[in-house]
């Protein structure tokens, strides 16, 4: 039996609201910016792919469709409230002023890229790359606001496949039976690699976990950015005043591969893919500020144009920042440097001087 | 506690107490450690005197409890976690070896995890299975990580409060064998001891005694026993396993050319191979005999009848001191 939960769209696939829409929806100006995001997005998702391909970066988790998620959650945090993010996070990463280039350094193998310069990200937790294990950091960070009586709130996000795990619903246990300022946020794309929602757990939604541990849980449709704001909105509020924590399960759907290590065309079909690109979040608010009469071709063209431009330098600066160091690679496993280490250090100026004539580490 | 004698166990209590006097971002955590202060009472007297705001009884989650830890970490508070015995500390690995140990590297500095995960560590206590485990070697071989092992209240005093103090996170394993044996005097004076270092518990000229924990107990009473053949034996208490005091111990196996390593972990892949093969990098050739490890074989602790033979005792040591000294 399926527990009534909430669940909230406001837009329908092809732009058109299906209910009377939140007072906010009619700032349009507002909309133009999440919308000017999105795009911004998955332009550089596609840059990222694209320099993977070429071999200019590493393995790179794409965020294909997943942008109406990121650029809300990214829109409504306040700068003191703390992001634990996973790693399908680049639109809420750049929201919180995470720049491109760090990024960019990130999947191209370089630690620099988790050192953010922006003051918003200054106690973000870098991309988690283990599973569900940073909803606990999550819960520990909402911790010390607790303690210290600060209205912030930790967010932390996850996808499908992290609900299964066991540090997933520890994190929703403490956070139910401490009242946490935390809200999970939910990616439900619906695989996790090759594995399907309906394999990953047998309960009808992932939002009712939260039931379990005595938490606010409910559904958004995670492809319809004015839904997704309505009840972030609601969450954060809830949680940033003292009354706890929620999950938020927002449904999406992961229209790349799960990295670019992967070919998702070896499990899922290509109907069911087609489909879900019918559904995707920058679409469907693009036609619904055009049939608000607020977009059309014209900004549009100059939109994509200016946010490759965007992009383009930020590759540039990332291509700029050349490779760290060989130092660097010490430097920050210890505040203090063990004697150990000291020693370590010149076995590695022995091995850069055994290759010298290669690449050049300064 | 009286006449300013101390336990172990009353030791770590007390620097609980100092460390949450002097910082107000020391926050201590775990199951049972605020109403019951702790199955053993190290936090005794914590909830009391500090509140329930920083004297946190958790729900029972291991993982939860080492998750929880790196995000207050990461938030500038000095969370001391209880895991109640190390045979649970298991479940909280992931978060100290994928996620504590690497937070400053990963983030070039920008965030840290000043975090201390205390537990009682070893056998020789008659308690049930997966309580009397010395595992200590998987965590020394983490990057990032400190691990510690006090053998003595004062150690146990000064260790804990520097390892509170540091700014990376420290495994802290307190051998619970030792945890009520012989008070020892001690100033609650707040003196930290360093970190990274070994402390040379005794003086000698003819082989070096190298342990941690419990075992130096028994290595102590192997000393003395040598001292009454006439055999000058120094001993050194490692102290601090990650990172190791390579320096101590080489100064000391040269001097003496004979080296004896005893701890209560199974034998292979134990922090004392690690030591025997840096001194043997090191020392090599003033050595007059091979190290010798004297230690458990590589068996799970076995239920408490035969614990005792599975722990090295001061007759085990003084035989592989036998062979090092009778070596030709």
């Amino acid at each position: 039996m399926s527990p009534d939960l909430p669940y909230t769209r406001y837009l329908a696939p092809d732009g058109r609201p299906v209910t009377e829409l939140p007072g906010w929806a009619d700032d349009f100006n507002l909309l133009t910016r999440l919308y000017r995001q999105m795009v911004l997005t998955r332009l550089f998702d596609q840059k990222a792919v694209a320099l993977q391909r070429t071999g200019r970066i590493g393995t790179y988790a794409p965020t294909l469709g997943q942008e109406a998620i990121g650029v809300a959650i990214g829109s409504l945090m306040q700068a003191e409230d703390v992001l634990v993010p996973y790693y399908r996070d680049t639109a809420v990463q750049l929201m919180r002023g995470v720049r491109m280039e760090e990024i960019l350094l990130y999947w191209g193998g370089d630690e620099r890229g988790s050192d953010f310069a922006d003051p918003r990200a200054a106690q973000d937790f870098p991309i988690c790359v283990p599973i569900a294990t940073q909803a606990l950091h999550a819960c520990g960070v909402a911790t010390a606001f607790k303690i210290r009586g600060e209205h912030r709130v930790a967010v932390t996000t996850c996808g499908d496949g992290a609900t299964s795990k066991g540090d997933f619903l520890e994190a929703l246990n403490v956070a139910g039976a401490w009242q946490l300022p935390v809200v999970f946020v939910v990616n439900n794309n619906q695989w996790a690699i090759s594995v399907p929602r309906r394999i990953q757990c047998g309960a009808p939604t992932l939002a009712q976990k939260a039931l379990g541990a005595g938490i606010h849980g409910e559904q958004v449709d995670g492809n319809d950015i004015l839904a997704v704001c309505d009840r972030m909105r609601q969450a954060l509020a809830r949680a940033r005043h003292g009354k706890g924590p929620v999950l938020l399960e927002c449904l999406s759907y992961r229209l790349g591969d799960h990295t670019t290590a992967d070919d998702a065309t070896r499990y899922r079909c290509a109907e069911e893919v087609r489909h879900a690109w019918e559904e995707e979040p920058v679409r469907r608010l693009q036609a619904f500020l055009a049939g608000q009469g607020v977009w059309d071709e014209g900004r549009e063209q100059a939109l994509i144009a200016d946010c490759q431009t965007e992009v383009q330098r930020a590759v540039e600066a990332f291509e700029a920042a050349g490779v760290q160091p060989l130092p660097a690679v010490l430097e920050h496993v210890y505040a203090r440097w063990p004697s150990a280490l000291a020693e370590q250090r010149e076995m590695l100026g022995e091995r850069l001087a055994r290759r010298q004539g290669g690449e050049d580490h300064e | 506690m009286s006449n300013g004698k101390y336990t172990l166990v009353e030791a770590v209590n007390l620097a609980l107490h100092r460390a949450m006097r002097d910082d107000h971002s020391v926050v201590v955590l775990g199951e049972d450690v605020g109403v019951n202060g702790g199955v053993f009472r190290a936090t005794l007297g914590l909830r009391e005197a500090f509140g329930f705001k920083r004297v946190l009884d958790t729900p029972l989650a291991e993982t939860m409890l080492a998750g929880l830890a790196v995000g207050m970490a990461a938030q500038g508070l000095r969370p001391v976690v209880e895991i109640q015995f190390m045979g649970f500390i298991y479940a909280a690995t992931e978060h100290l070896v994928s996620h504590a140990s690497r937070l400053r590297n990963r983030t070039r500095g920008r965030l840290s995890c000043p975090m201390v995960m205390r537990t009682p560590m070893g056998a020789g206590i008659r308690a049930p299975e997966h309580h009397s485990e010395s595992t200590e070697a998987l965590f020394a071989h983490v990057p990032g990580l400190r691990v510690v092992v006090p053998s003595s209240p004062a150690r146990a005093y000064g260790l804990l409060l520097a390892a509170i103090d540091d700014p990376d996170p420290v495994v802290f394993l307190e051998p619970t064998r030792l945890y009520r044996m012989n008070p020892q005097p001690l100033v609650d004076d707040g003196r930290r001891l360093p970190l990274d270092s070994c402390f040379t518990l005794r003086e000698g000229r003819d082989l070096t005694l190298v342990s941690w924990g419990a075992s130096v107990h028994e290595t102590l009473q192997a000393a003395a026993a040598l001292a009454e053949r006439g055999v000058d034996a120094e001993v050194v208490d490692v102290a601090c396993l990650k990172p190791l005091d390579l320096d101590t111990l080489e100064a000391s196996v040269r001097k003496t050319g004979r080296c004896v390593i005893v701890h209560e972990a199974p034998k292979s892949c134990a922090v004392g191979a690690e030591i025997a093969a840096s001194l043997y990098e090191r020392v090599l050739l003033d050595l007059h005999a091979p190290i010798q490890r004297v230690a458990a074989p590589d068996i799970p602790p076995p239920l408490y009848r035969l614990e005792q033979f599975y722990l090295p005792g001061t007759e085990d040591i003084l035989a592989a001191c036998e062979t090092v000294l009778d070596y030709a």
